[in-house]
């Protein structure tokens, strides 16, 4: 067993990217549950004893959200799939030119099943986000970045932040407002208390770029302006490349130009960027975070979950089980095998430091 | 080091400057002490020195300011930063990473130094601030005088040569201000560090500093001097300095260790006093307002008071102390029904106050918070007061006249946020003060305040409780405790470990008795004012 040490944030990523990927790739209820069930299983062995390692429960109960609105949005205007009426609601009748639209109508469960298949999909790439967040922390993150994104980077990270902030800002002023005595309800305490929360969080926001910039945030190097925009503008280049290449990926119809030729290009814009980037920044990096062992088994455990995914989308249909006529969604065995794969990082991780060990020397691996 | 020359700064839709032709030198190695009523300019001042103002505030600076051969009006605070560190006066507000120790390399990977180098100075840093214990916890774990040195250690590292802080003791307990102190001394003597610190509580750092800059505000003249030359005459001075006027000790004493060497006669004078004279028994107290029995506490995993059971009586000013995170604000939040407590039970007037309406609430219970600044949301100070008016159902212009008692000469058209930190609080507490509650709960009020608005706070406490309010104040505040307490609750690890008349309690602690105290133990006496009384006093009997 390895000494306590916070894994490197990109492993925890590339575990959780992966495992979203999966998810994104099937609508069987089983595996998504079991989806959700293995990253909250790694974040409660894994997770640090900080702030922002209890955000899982928070991912989960937005995912529980999403299932409901989907539920709820396929009852009132969802698309009418005929099989089993459960109940029906009274059809609103719609002018022609809005053909297509149905508001109301017989409700199937097949109709619902299929709508809570798709929303247990969202809620459960929201529980692999969740799992990446409570393992490692946004700004952890963003030190593993390459010097030429960190200023970017940082502003990403701040606003981030925002939200957190804002909701600790918005306690204080209900709190506040109790105390002047005035009620707690209405939309009119709502709107009331709007204004000071973002004060409170712009103030906060602009103390913190005072204290960046007075610790030497966006120093330059020597490199000259010209440099400078070159690599900025390659940055551009190669994310819009990336976005055609990804989006001609997806999208059968694309042209051929739009998928790989993009993504070469992008990778390209990208390498050239980092290369002019890191000679014009004079950052250094601090201990940077090892990867070593750990790092490659937690991430292989990922990715060979995705891979067993791929593989049983290609011997059938069993990652998308039919709602028409709805039937017991089967269990492919290979994805079972491939997600207990990725449960594995709750016992290859190293344990995060406790807040107890937290003041003992931890080994850093050379 | 430092050089300010005809420094004018003017905010944006300000009429008048907030400084006027500011000009003084600070050498090399000092450290060097800003001072001035509440409201005065020290801030901007202290900002001024790295060109946060009025890069990052707006505004207009006439003059020039000198630092290192540099003038900030050419150069960005950024390109500072290896000459002058910032802290400020919230140093959790400026945190960019997550732990400490990324917190202190933060600034140099800004600066591109080599990552051995890095290494070592975090590793000196650590030692230098006493750290090391501390280095792989979250920063937001940390408590007040940890997060203080953090801070003060995340400037360090990048090897400035100047030191800015902002009231750094402000918000800490006694013990974690020592801790602080501590380290900027060594600072200044071990490494040649310039240090400029703003202070209010000026008895915790009067004795270590060099000199001192009187910022007087209203537009008047800085004075630039060493600590006996500017206290002289200055407005602004600690109780030490005080009793050394009034003794007519001279050098003036900065410190409670020159004071208790020249103290003796005085002493010998005031020995015969009786100091049962001064127990603030004459006041009569009332009915129970507020008790609690067994009142347990947690937030999570951790527990904030641990079966608290306590009364508080009409008439009495009560002073909850303890370190920072020993349950105090816990326990207020709880008397004004912010939280539910886990087990046990809260009463105030015979109900529980979490289950009143918040209109019900501020008529039993009134809680002036320690971010005083989230109480206000009006766009004007006088809006702000109309408002409260009309909540609490008072007399239109009660809030008004609470607040010219606490801090004269507020411009009512002045935006709350554009108010000093002080005049701040002053408005905050007027609206509480407004509905006079029968229970009033006080969270660190005096943080940010001047002598003077202290005095007058006190006044109004005093007042309050003599009208029959009962006041619980917590503070770190061993000063206003002497002056305005009569009964004193100390706590630990959310437990009651004092309870009992302010006198006893203040006057055997080291770390709570006040610096009156300390000079005259073991004399019970508490402030320059009872010691006036009893030198009154003993005259009369010497001529009788």
């Amino acid at each position: 067993m390895t000494a306590p040490r916070l894994l490197h944030p990109g492993a925890w990523w590339l575990w959780a990217v992966a495992l979203s990927a999966c998810a994104l790739r099937t609508t069987n209820p089983v595996l998504l549950c079991l989806i959700i069930a293995v990253s909250g299983w790694v974040v409660v062995s894994r997770r640090a004893d900080v702030p922002w390692s209890r955000s899982f429960a928070s991912f989960l109960r937005l995912g529980m959200i999403v299932i409901a609105v989907r539920v709820v949005f396929q009852i009132f205007f969802g698309v009418r799939i005929p099989g089993t009426t459960l109940f029906t609601i009274p059809e609103v009748t719609l002018p022609d030119w809005a053909a297509g639209v149905s508001i109301g109508g017989p409700v199937t469960l097949e109709s619902l099943m299929a709508a809570f298949y798709q929303g247990l999909r969202l809620a459960a790439v929201l529980a692999c986000f969740g799992a990446a967040t409570s393992l490692c922390s946004p700004y952890r993150m963003l030190r593993a970045l390459p010097t030429v994104l960190y200023e970017a980077g940082v502003a990403v990270t701040i606003a981030f932040t925002f939200a957190p902030q804002a909701i600790v800002a918005s306690r204080q002023v209900r709190e506040a407002r109790r105390l002047r005595g005035r009620s707690d309800r209405g939309v009119r305490a709502w709107s009331a208390s709007a204004l000071p929360v973002l004060e409170g969080a712009l103030d906060r926001a602009v103390a913190l770029a005072a204290s960046m910039d007075s610790r030497g945030y966006g120093r330059r190097g020597s490199s000259s302006v010209s440099v400078r925009r070159g690599s900025v503008g390659l940055v551009l280049l190669g994310l819009v490349a990336i976005a055609v290449g990804s989006y001609g990926l997806l999208d059968s119809s694309a042209p051929a130009l739009f998928r790989i030729p993009a993504l070469g290009l992008g990778a390209a814009a990208l390498i050239g960027a980092l290369v002019a980037g890191g000679k014009s920044t004079m950052r250094t990096r601090y201990r940077p975070d090892p990867w070593i062992g750990p790092e490659w088994m937690v991430s292989l455990a990922g990715v060979v979950a995705l891979g067993s995914f791929v593989l049983v989308g290609r011997m059938g249909d069993a990652l998308s089980p039919s709602t028409n006529p709805l039937e017991v969604p089967a269990v492919p065995f290979v994805a079972v095998v491939g997600l207990l794969i990725a449960a594995l990082p709750a016992w290859l991780a190293p344990h995060p430091p406790t807040l107890a060990s937290a003041s003992s020397p931890l080994a850093v691996a050379a | 080091m430092i050089r300010f020359e005809h420094v004018t700064i003017t905010y944006p839709e300000a009429t008048t400057p907030t400084l006027v032709d500011v000009s003084f030198e600070v050498p090399e190695g000092e450290l060097c002490l800003v001072v001035g009523v509440t409201g005065s300019g020290k801030s901007t001042l202290l900002r001024a020195v790295n060109g946060l103002v009025p890069r990052f505030s707006g505004g207009i600076l006439a003059g020039s300011v000198v630092i290192d051969g540099r003038t900030t009006s050419d150069v960005a605070p950024r390109d500072l930063a290896d000459v002058v560190g910032v802290v400020g006066q919230d140093p959790a507000a400026g945190f960019v990473t997550d732990f400490v120790e990324d917190e202190l390399a933060y600034a140099m990977e800004n600066l591109g130094v080599a990552p051995d180098l890095m290494r070592r100075r975090v590793e000196d840093i650590l030692d230098l601030l006493g750290l090391h214990e501390l280095r792989h916890r979250p920063l937001a774990s940390l408590s007040g005088g940890q997060q203080q040195r953090v801070a003060i250690g995340s400037v360090l590292t990048a090897g400035p040569r100047v030191l800015v802080l902002d009231e750094p003791t402000s918000a800490l307990d006694p013990a974690a201000a020592e801790e602080v102190l501590a380290a900027l001394t060594r600072l200044v003597h071990d490494l040649g560090i310039t240090v400029l610190i703003a202070e209010h509580r000026l008895e915790r750092v009067v004795q270590y500093a060099d000199r001192i800059v009187l910022v007087p505000g209203d537009g008047r003249q800085v004075v630039v001097g060493t600590p006996a030359e500017v206290f002289g005459g200055s407005v602004v001075a600690p109780p030490v300095v005080e009793l050394g006027r009034l003794a007519g000790w001279s050098p003036l004493p900065l410190s409670v260790r020159d004071a208790r060497r020249v103290a003796g006669p005085l002493r010998d004078q005031l020995a015969s006093i009786d100091t049962e004279v001064f127990s603030r028994k004459a006041r009569s107290l009332g009915e129970v307002v507020a008790t609690t029995n067994g009142l347990q506490a947690s937030y999570g995993p951790i527990t904030a008071l641990r079966g608290v059971d306590l009364e508080f009586r009409a008439g009495e000013v009560v002073a909850l102390m303890g370190r920072n995170g020993a349950g105090k604000s816990t326990l207020l939040n709880h008397l004004v029904g912010l939280r539910e407590p886990v087990s046990g039970a809260v009463q105030v007037m015979g109900s529980a106050p979490h289950r009143l309406s918040a209109r019900d609430v501020v008529r039993v219970a009134g809680l002036v918070p320690q971010d005083s600044g989230v109480l206000l949301y009006h766009d004007t100070v006088l809006a702000e007061c109309n408002a409260s008016d009309r909540d609490a159902g008072l007399v239109h212009g009660t809030t008004r006249t609470v607040l010219d008692r606490i801090v004269p000469g507020v411009d009512a058209s002045t935006h709350p946020r554009d108010l000093s930190e002080g005049q701040r609080l002053g408005l905050a507490l007027s609206i509480v003060l407004a509905s006079e509650p029968p229970l009033l709960l006080l969270d660190e009020p005096t943080r940010g305040l001047d002598y003077g608005a202290k005095q007058r706070l006190v006044e109004v406490l005093a007042q309050l409780a003599a009208d029959g309010h009962a006041v619980v104040i917590a503070t770190h505040d061993v000063e206003v405790v002497a002056a305005v307490a009569d009964r004193c609750i100390v706590l630990a690890e959310g437990e009651v470990v004092a309870d009992g008349p302010a006198r006893d309690v203040v006057v055997h602690s080291p770390v709570f008795a006040p610096q009156v105290a300390k000079v005259l133990a073991p004399l019970a006496l508490l402030t320059v004012n009872e010691v006036q009384l009893a030198l009154a006093a003993a005259s009369d009997s010497s001529y009788s």
